[in-house]
């Protein structure tokens, strides 16, 4: 690309062939003002605020618009003189002239001195710039905004003023608009409750910061380009080109020696426990939006804040939100009483909170627990035994207490308890995920009523499960504490090794085997496995049994129409015998 | 130089079996020329008295279709037996028992009562039985004893080879046929005793060009209900189809007219029990853990002991009804 030579406020520069004056001037500091500019877009021209002097070596000059007049080769510019300032300060009069003094005019005509625009001030806050509609046209591609009307007449719309089916609500046209004339209206009007994220995202974001790999990601249903095909900023900007919009999730496939399922648990839902208002109640939140907010890497930074950014006077910690429940879980998560404890010595710690903290019974089993817990009540918290009952806003409330009023039995007084609190955190409960049994399906391990995996022997093989070579660590196989989930992988580890270091396995010598010359591959055996050890040949078009996976549970040994399959040590030759042996 | 002898017999069957032996085309004139024919019943007059004369092992080879259910076909089984070098089992009736054999599901009793009497056809309004021995003016004549049980003939006597099929089919007959003059002129050995000749080691399934899946069966149907799709296992559009427990050697012929296998062929070699092991791999099958869903889906089943036992009840381990 050849490069131009220019001058720009007396800064020399080579800008490549192409560039528009804007361009050039960014690059070396110049700050030009603009309104309708959009870097990925093609430049417009519309507000004209831009507004420079052109002028080459022979003393020709005009005034023309930075953003839309490309470089060429002995050009000098002038951003600064009177006759440049003059040109914006009058195209900024004309727009004021039928605009509000948004803040952004206002900042521009206290930028050029204007006090009294001379023709006064307008009405709307639009500015007719088109900045909005280019980009839902030209970034977006949903083209659901256009300019209606001519003259004076002339107003940015939808189609035929109606709601505008095309709009694909990314909010691209009011994240833009330099005036705030567009913003996004919910026209349902729902509480949209923030779904673990306590702030917004764009389509494309690091997970977290500790996220593995630390890359960024795309949500598909998010992303402007997947509903439109349009946009690709985020690739436009990378300088590596590591967007690919057509990645698709892959299947791999590996060859392992030992299995070890850590497929952890899911948090309690408690949307359908309506007492307690979470969804309905911003300041009401689960455990885990507690522990999002409360790190350092959150949108507020660690610190504990209510929805409207204010520090919470009292919170309620609300122990068992759906364990120890006949109508959800019945047991107990086993982790909630001793993260409520750190709740609470954390928000000690970062505020001057009151804390109530609600139990059924105070489970605090572990080593150094209950010291913990001695700790917690020497910090001044307040605790209360009786379960919280529901979740309501205060009515007739002081000025000092809170918006949401708790409601609870407190047994050890036996009293009828209504507490007035800024915030409720809910500790909800591990419950296995919704996924579990395609899981236990898939490497034939059983699981209990609850959904947990169900290990083989609870007492002699707390890690192994039924299946050889599949062991359990962590919460899928129950609730269970860090150091617990520690230890038991660590065992789960120890046991996989040990299966694996000798390099080869010793195995029951009683397995099926399927006979080749006497398969005819009728299928009928291929789902009958419970431990999945039967595949079907292609090539050879007949069945064949893994014999590692066998265990000689003669299911497909009964099935086999032809008599293919035989039980080694049961085959039939040696029932016959033994039954002759006995009527003998 | 003496040909070989060659015996055919029928015991109890349709007489398919020997319409089956002509159906080999012009290899029944190798097999005319080869043997010198000395006992074929259904073909020419030969009489019994012919046969118990001739010198023990003077027969070469016995073809010996039909199943064993009188006292005239066990003493010919015997007498064949004793004449004959080598004895064939041939076809289903002398293997497996056969249609003949579902008369186990009966007594002797019942069947001659219907047959006689109470059949729609027919007409006898004094209720005239057949009997064993009858005076007539020239003296006493007798009619053979009918057994209360079929029996297979490897069941009554010593048999060296089996011919399975209803019919056997005529290529594999004329390979049969092929072999034999091939052995005898060229004095080779002869195949293991027990063999079964004209068949393979696999099942039907092996021969039939269809389609298999893994299967989940919700429903029975029968033949008349649907018509098949004729590219996918019969047995997984529902049909109760008995390929899998079926030696091949037929060459598919039934399901390749999307009619269901029904089993004439006989038990492959290594169960013993078509129609139990038939029945062990339906019910494994059966894609439903509700007893009574289960039950629905069984009772689909129209005969189930006549379809699943509907060649070989002699030769199961049932071997007849208890009645």
């Amino acid at each position: 690309m050849p490069k131009i030579n220019i001058v720009i406020d007396g800064h020399s520069l080579q800008a490549e062939e192409g560039t528009y004056i804007l361009q050039a001037a960014k690059e070396v500091g110049i700050e030009i003002p603009t309104l309708c500019y959009y870097p990925h877009m093609v430049p417009y021209a519309a507000c004209r605020i831009c507004a420079v002097e052109a002028r080459n070596e022979r003393g020709w000059t005009k005034v023309v618009t930075a953003c839309n007049y490309p470089v060429w080769e002995g050009l000098h510019v002038h951003t600064n003189t009177p006759r440049v300032l003059n040109a914006r300060r009058m195209n900024l009069e004309l727009l004021l002239s039928q605009s509000k003094p948004v803040p952004v005019l206002q900042k521009l005509a206290d930028d050029l001195g204007i006090t009294e625009p001379r023709w006064g001030y307008g009405t709307d806050t639009c500015i007719k710039c088109g900045l909005c509609v280019r980009i839902c046209d030209e970034v977006v591609g949903a083209h659901a905004l256009a300019f209606g009307n001519r003259g004076v007449d002339r107003e940015i719309t939808t189609p035929f003023h109606l709601e505008s089916e095309d709009c694909i609500l990314c909010g691209a046209c009011a994240r833009y608009c330099p005036t705030g004339h567009i913003k996004m209206t919910d026209i349902e009007g729902r509480i949209l409750h923030s779904e673990l994220l306590l702030g917004p995202n764009a389509a494309i974001t690091i997970p977290f910061r500790q996220a593995v790999p630390n890359v960024p990601r795309i949500h598909t249903n998010q992303c402007i380009h997947m509903k439109t095909g349009g946009c690709m900023l985020c690739a436009k900007v990378c300088p590596k080109e590591c967007i690919h919009f057509d990645d698709q999730d892959e299947f791999e496939e590996f060859d392992v020696g030992a299995v070890i399922v850590a497929t952890g648990f899911q948090d309690f839902d408690p949307t359908p426990m309506l007492q307690f208002g979470y969804g309905k109640y911003p300041n009401v939140i689960s455990a885990i939006e507690f522990e999002q907010m409360n790190s350092a890497g959150s949108p507020t930074g660690g610190k504990i804040v209510m929805e409207n950014g204010k520090e919470p006077r009292s919170i309620a910690i609300l122990h068992c939100i759906g364990s120890r429940d006949q109508n959800y879980h019945k047991y107990c998560s086993r982790v909630c009483c001793m993260y409520a404890l750190k709740f609470a010595h954390l928000v000690t710690e970062k505020t001057s909170a009151e804390i109530y903290q609600l139990y059924i019974d105070m489970r605090s089993f572990g080593k150094g627990y209950e010291e913990f817990y001695q700790r917690i009540l020497d910090e001044g918290v307040h605790v209360i035994r009786g379960k919280g009952a529901e979740v309501v806003p205060t009515k007739h409330k002081r000025a000092d207490e809170g918006d949401l009023l708790v409601r609870c039995e407190d047994t050890l007084i036996s009293k009828f308890r209504e507490i007035p609190v800024d915030m409720v955190i809910l500790c909800t409960a591990l419950e296995a995920r919704k996924d579990a049994s395609d899981i236990a399906r898939k490497l034939n391990i059983s699981m209990g009523a609850d959904g947990w995996f169900i290990e083989a022997h609870p007492k002699l093989a707390p890690v192994s499960t039924t299946t050889d070579g599949v062991f359990l660590a962590g919460v899928c196989q129950g609730a269970k504490d860090i150091p617990d989930t520690v230890a038991q992988a660590g065992a789960a580890a120890a046991q996989a090794m040990k299966l694996m270091s000798k390099g080869e396995i010793m195995m029951d010598a009683a397995y099926a085997v399927i006979r080749e010359e006497f398969c005819s591959g009728c299928k009928i055996c291929n789902d009958l496995c419970p431990y999945t050890a039967i595949s079907y040949d292609e090539l050879k078009k007949i069945s064949t049994v893994n014999s590692a996976l066998c265990k000689a549970c003669g299911t497909c040994v009964a099935a086999c129409p032809s008599g293919a399959i035989v039980a080694r040590h049961f085959t039939d030759e040696q029932i016959y015998a033994q039954i002759e042996g006995i009527l003998a | 130089m003496t040909k070989p002898k060659l015996a055919v017999y029928w015991a109890a069957s349709c007489g398919g079996c020997d319409i089956a032996i002509l159906d080999i085309e012009d290899k029944i004139l190798d097999v005319a020329n080869f043997f010198d024919l000395a006992f074929w019943p259904c073909i020419a007059d030969f009489k019994y008295a012919d046969v118990e004369a001739m010198p023990d092992k003077s027969i070469t080879l016995t073809l010996f279709n039909g199943a064993i259910r009188s006292d005239e076909n066990f003493h010919i089984a015997k007498l064949l037996r004793q004449k004959s070098v080598v004895l064939c089992a041939f076809g289903s009736c002398a293997s497996d028992g056969c249609i003949p054999g579902l008369a186990n599901f009966y007594d002797k009793q019942s069947i001659m009562e219907y047959a006689y009497i109470k059949s729609p056809s027919t007409d006898n309004p004094n209720g005239v039985m057949p009997q064993p021995k009858t005076k007539v003016p020239e003296g006493e004549i007798t009619i053979p004893y009918l057994w209360n049980t079929v029996r297979t003939l490897p069941q009554v006597v010593d048999v060296d080879y089996i011919i399975p099929g209803c019919p056997p089919q005529s290529n594999q007959i004329a390979a049969v046929v092929e072999a034999v003059i091939d052995i005898l002129s060229n004095s080779k050995p002869l195949p293991p005793k027990g063999t079964v000749l004209g068949a393979t080691d696999k099942s039907c399934c092996d021969e039939c060009k269809r389609e298999r899946n893994i299967k989940k069966i919700t429903k029975f149907v029968r033949p008349f209900e649907i018509i098949p799709d004729p590219n996918l296992c019969l047995m997984e559009q529902g049909m109760v189809c008995l390929g899998p427990a079926t030696r091949s050697g037929c060459g598919a012929k039934c399901v390749s007219a999307n009619v269901p296998c029904r089993g004439c062929y006989g038990k492959p070699i290594n169960i013993h029990d078509q129609g139990a092991k038939m029945v062990s791999a339906l019910a494994s099958v059966i894609d439903s853990t509700d007893p009574e869903e289960i039950e629905q889906i069984i009772g689909q089943i129209v005969d189930p002991a006549g379809t699943f036992y509907r060649f070989s009840l002699p030769d199961s381990i049932l071997r007849r009804a208890q009645v």
